[in-house]
């Protein structure tokens, strides 16, 4: 897909923080094109989302030509959870020590309806958490129950763009560090 | 093996205990008293005649106007001759508790457990009981009728298209 055919073509860009040096620039359009191509997701589905991202992964869809490729078993490896499912209370604090076990930069997707506001079981319910972005901060939402593996693709391209925006010499940071 | 035959067995055992039997279309219904529970279930598990050596299913029942709103239910099967049984038991909604079947039955533990998590029934005798699929820190039990599964300020739902 190419950047013209977003659209939502000017927002997300427009976010981008300039004012930089040349050199500290380069280096960042380094980094982010390398980032943004190989993006590790975590193996975590807690339900029929996730056999949708199974099948984004198996060879029909095969989410690897975007570079978002091997699923890693272990949080530390990982750049990227897709939170693909619902997630019950007892689940969040375990989704909660997965995210902080990650290592720096992370990434969330929140995948489905249950991910993004608890979905069905939105009323009546006294055990899903109503939204994922209750516990960890998410990055892009897909609606859907489930989405299709070409929303989930989308989502994906999505959040690539949003990666290829970061900066190596973050302002807000600098100033923690001072 | 007959319903009669089961029910008279359990009356010439149990005289008092055995509160009513019901022949309901699927198996034999017996409600019988919180008193002697554990003892209609030994009884049906090692008498030679009935052998009803397999708990099948064990959960919680909340009727809030019935005097003894909480309930437990025990669905036992016998594999010779492929027949089952349901044994019915009430008990007050203030201090609900029933002995616990798993000295007889291993199985009973996780479905006592998943009973006392959603309806507060506790099972004295039980080697483990605690909550076992919500949250530890949860302060009351959700199956229960004073907890409504609707949201009641909810007014967007006609009771047309649920069926009801």
């Amino acid at each position: 897909m190419k950047e013209k055919d977003f659209r939502d073509n000017e927002t997300l860009e427009s976010f981008k923080k300039t004012g930089q040096g040349i050199l500290l620039t380069t280096i960042d359009d380094i980094i982010d094109w390398g980032r943004s191509n190989s993006v590790w997701p975590l193996t975590f589905a807690t339900s029929c989302c996730g056999i949708e991202m199974m099948a984004t992964g198996a060879s029909r869809h095969d989410f690897a030509r975007f570079g978002i490729e091997v699923y890693r078993a272990s949080p530390r490896q990982a750049d990227v959870i897709v939170v693909a499912g619902t997630i019950v209370n007892k689940m969040a604090p375990v989704l909660k020590r997965l995210y902080d076990q990650m290592s720096e930069p992370k990434f969330v997707i929140a995948m489905g309806a249950c991910a993004v506001s608890g979905g069905p079981f939105y009323y009546n319910c006294y055990h899903v958490v109503r939204g994922v972005d209750h516990i960890i901060p998410v990055d892009v939402y897909i609606p859907g129950c489930p989405p299709r593996p070409e929303a989930l693709l989308y989502g994906v391209m999505q959040l690539q763009r949003k990666i290829k925006l970061q900066t190596i010499t973050d302002a807000k940071k600098i100033e923690k560090v001072k | 093996m007959d319903n009669a035959f089961i029910t008279g067995k359990l009356k010439t055992r149990f005289t008092d205990g055995i509160i009513s039997t019901d022949e309901t279309s699927d198996m034999l219904t017996v409600v019988v008293s919180k008193e002697v529970i554990h003892d209609v279930i030994f009884f049906l598990k090692e008498n030679q005649s009935l052998g009803f050596t397999f708990l099948t299913t064990l959960c919680g029942i909340h009727y809030p106007e019935q005097k003894l709103p909480l309930g437990v239910v025990y669905h036992l099967h016998r594999f010779e001759g492929n027949e089952k049984i349901r044994i019915k038991t009430f008990l007050p909604l203030k201090n609900p508790v029933i002995p616990t079947v798993t000295d007889l039955f291993s199985a009973a533990d996780w479905m006592e457990r998943e009973t006392y998590d959603f309806y507060g029934i506790i099972f004295e005798g039980h080697p483990n009981l605690k909550r076992i699929l919500n949250v530890e820190y949860m302060d009351y039990f959700p199956m229960r009728k004073e907890y409504p599964l609707e949201d009641q300020t909810r007014h967007d739902k006609d009771d047309r298209f649920f069926g009801r």
